[in-house]
């Protein structure tokens, strides 16, 4: 954000990666009006995930990556309240301990000379073949960011890839109570 | 079902239902099955506008005037596109209006048909919420929460796009009481949420030595009953208050208490106080930048209480010490009752000094201005208008520049409701159009569009409506041939190359009200500026009363833009310092 005079003094803490949840009715232009927000007033949204999670209750579950200062994203929060089809949003780093993952799926260029490796390094990641009617070489990977991102750092080293990732979701980690 | 009525009907009749007596629109082929049951019926009147961004402030007038909802109807397309302005107005100045836009037949959607646009997507962050209805057995419950949604919380537009089809098509009514809205969708504010914050305020402004009331356009929206406690409370306190450009009229501009409008081009004396003061409460406003000044100065040494329905404009500028967040009427009356219970009473010596000391700030009298020679003054037209209007029923609408200031400084309002101005997006063109809303809501009433000579030519095709309509709007343009705030500030800031800010070739604004069979007036000098006025007032038809004024008056005192609170600049003599000018510059 550019520096001005209007700038609010106070903003002095860090810039940090947040993750959000945003619980949402699913009706027509709903995410339009979440990803809107976030162009419109100038905030990143780093990923963004989006499925509908209880059927009967029509309700989808909207996970954004973002990061900015906690004044900013504390204003992202209230922004995303103003939408009228959100239910709730939650901070996760704000919740304590969350939980996250990300799939990646990763077509991967075999030959003679690296098979053995790509093959170690997929078995050491548990990166899993998925079996398709062509017989080509694409592995799912799942598991946190930051070990897509080693993955994928490794692979690169042996072979081309082409790769196509989910962007985490996340889930809060807090125990609930279970006996409902 | 024989229950089954068309979708256009299912419009007229949620409308009839949600109390709607006036309807401000234009026709066109998308919305032609719902103008013809407009027809058929007696209960809702429309008001045909002749473009539909007038439809949309007339609307906005005649919501901020009445305190209902304004309701728009136009066509797909152009029609839509044509009111976002409006739309977006509406959501900055926080107005209930719900518009209803036509659309192609859904069939047709996405083949980029005549006059079809992806309206929902356009207005999408211009309202509050939108919808495109699909089936015509939901246009009801829709128009229910439309209505809702309008109303409740921190009010703003609210769009229903139909298609054709769906106007056509035949389905069920269901009644306003038999929708359930999920409370997700509202905004509940819960009496008792806020209990603590609230008893900490009031404690804190027992406290004060030097305290301040920030007024905003929040208790407006409130309902009378709100501006009724806020000045009840403020004078148990016995503060000083100061007005937002919206919340003017909250309290009295004769009440002792008051010190008039702060900010950009507010009174001295209250940005004096909003600086120096040490504990600051403000009630439905949000902070907005032609108000803060340079916020790394604004108010240093104050503790902030902020009572605002909206928890978005908490901290999202200046970082408080108090939020509270609710309706104002409840939380004032809350505070009123603890104050009350606590039996609470400010330190009379310190309050004494801290008046002692604004009234100080009020001798610099800083609306003083060089009333000489029968050139009339802006300023002194202004004046001339609210001495010979005080004592009768008056609605002021204003466009946007200098004349909107100058009537903020100079006409005193007594009552919340009675001003209509665009604040937030500060829109020209808005006052005609939103004094015929005014006039439609109040027909016996007085309603004076304050314009300037470039701003009444954005919307002045609203002559034929205002004529057709029989309604007697006055429109006082204050002329002087130039976009006077644009010039004004290349005056300051651009070495005084005024770029494009003449207004050349303006038409005789006499023969102009006169070729709609309206009346023209013309005041040249300050001999006939009473004349004029006066014919104006008795005149029951719409007028135009074209004033010439002195053609480079400034607007002050003003705080330039990169500047304090404390930092007014009272007249051109006076230099903003370089550094804050250089910065200043690059803002609005």
């Amino acid at each position: 954000m550019n520096k001005s005079v209007y700038a609010s003094p106070d903003q002095v803490s860090e810039t940090k990666r947040h993750i959000l949840t945003v619980l949402v009715d699913n009706e027509p232009g709903v995410l339009a009006r979440v990803i809107g927000m976030f162009s419109g007033r100038g905030y990143n949204i780093d990923s963004l995930n989006v499925a509908e999670v209880s059927n009967d209750e029509n309700i989808s579950r909207i996970t954004i990556v973002t990061h900015g200062t906690s004044e900013v994203v504390s204003q992202i929060e209230k922004q995303l309240l103003r939408i009228v089809p959100v239910h709730s949003v939650t901070n996760l780093d704000q919740e304590g301990s969350s939980v996250e993952a990300e799939v990646a799926l990763i077509y991967i260029y075999i030959s003679e000379t690296n098979k053995k490796k790509v093959y170690q390094l997929c078995d050491l990641y548990r990166a899993r073949k998925i079996e398709n009617e062509n017989n080509t070489t694409i592995f799912e990977i799942a598991g946190a960011s930051e070990r897509v991102n080693r993955f994928i750092k490794e692979i690169n080293e042996i072979t081309k890839v082409e790769i196509v990732r989910s962007g985490p979701v996340a889930i809060s980690s807090i125990k609930k109570n279970e006996e409902e | 079902m024989n229950n089954e009525i068309t979708g256009a009907e299912i419009v007229l009749k949620s409308l009839a239902e949600q109390g709607v007596e006036v309807v401000f629109g234009y026709p066109g082929g998308a919305v032609l099955p719902i103008y013809d049951t407009l027809f058929k019926q007696n209960s809702i009147k429309h008001v045909l506008v002749r473009q539909e961004g007038g439809a949309i402030h007339a609307a906005e007038g005649y919501a901020r005037s009445t305190g209902k909802t304004g309701v728009v109807l136009v066509t797909s397309g152009p029609g839509a596109t044509n009111v976002v302005t409006g739309l977006t107005d509406a959501m900055m100045d926080s107005v209930p209006i719900v518009c209803i836009t036509g659309q192609v037949p859904q069939h047709l959607i996405g083949s980029d048909a005549f006059q079809e646009c992806d309206t929902t997507g356009i207005t999408r962050p211009c309202t509050k919420h939108n919808y495109l209805v699909k089936d015509v057995n939901k246009l009801s419950s829709v128009f229910h929460e439309a209505f809702t949604i309008a109303q409740n919380g921190r009010p703003g537009p609210v769009l229903i796009d139909i298609p054709k089809d769906v106007q056509f098509a035949s389905g069920t009514y269901e009644e306003k009481n038999k929708i359930i809205i999920p409370s997700h969708r509202l905004f509940e504010p819960s009496p008792d949420f806020e209990k603590n914050k609230i008893e900490e305020a009031v404690e804190l402004i027992s406290k004060a030595k030097k305290p301040i009331f920030y007024i905003g356009g929040g208790c407006i929206n409130s309902g009378p009953k709100a501006s009724k406690l806020v000045r009840e409370f403020i004078n148990m306190v016995g503060s000083p208050v100061t007005m937002t450009l919206m919340g003017l009229g909250v309290v009295g501009s004769s009440d002792k208490n008051s010190l008039g409008m702060l900010g950009m081009h507010g009174m001295y004396e209250a940005n004096m106080a909003m600086h120096e003061c040490d504990v600051m409460i403000n009630i439905g406003a949000r902070f907005d930048d032609r108000v803060t000044g340079r916020l790394d100065a604004f108010s240093p040494n104050s503790k902030k209480i902020h009572i605002d329905i909206d928890e978005s404009n908490i901290n999202k500028t200046i970082n408080v010490d108090v939020p509270i967040i609710g309706d104002v009427k409840q939380v004032v009356e809350k505070m009123i009752l603890i104050w009350k219970d606590k039996k609470y009473k400010i330190h009379t010596d310190s309050l004494k000094l801290w008046w002692d000391k604004i009234n100080k700030w009020k001798e610099v009298d800083c609306l003083n201005y060089n009333n000489e020679g029968k050139q009339i003054k802006p300023q002194y037209a202004v004046q001339r208008l609210y001495e010979l209007t005080k004592n009768t029923k008056t609605f002021i609408t204003t466009e946007v520049g200098q004349h909107q200031m100058w009537a903020a400084q100079f006409y005193k309002f007594e009552e919340p409701n009675r001003w209509l101005t665009s604040g937030g997006l500060g829109t020209m063109g808005y006052g005609f159009p939103a004094a015929i809303g005014a006039q439609v809501g109040h027909p016996d009433a007085l309603v004076v569009d304050i314009a300037g000579d470039a701003s009444i030519l954005m919307n002045i095709q609203e002559m034929s409506t205002a004529v057709q309509y029989r309604l007697p709007v006055k429109i006082f343009i204050l002329n002087n041939e130039y976009m006077g705030m644009v010039r004004q500030w290349q005056e300051l800031l651009h070495g005084g190359r005024y770029s494009e800010s003449y207004t050349d070739s303006l038409p005789d604004f006499v023969k102009l009200a006169e070729s709609y069979k309206a009346v023209g007036l013309r005041a040249k000098t300050t001999d006939d500026l009473d004349n004029v006025i006066n014919q104006m007032i008795e005149t029951k038809n719409t007028v135009i009363a074209d004033i010439w004024v002195t053609k480079e008056e400034n607007c002050f005192p003003m705080i330039q833009s990169g500047s304090a609170h404390n930092e007014m600049m009272l007249s051109k003599d006076q230099k903003q310092d370089k550094k804050s000018a250089e910065k200043g510059k690059i803002l609005v």
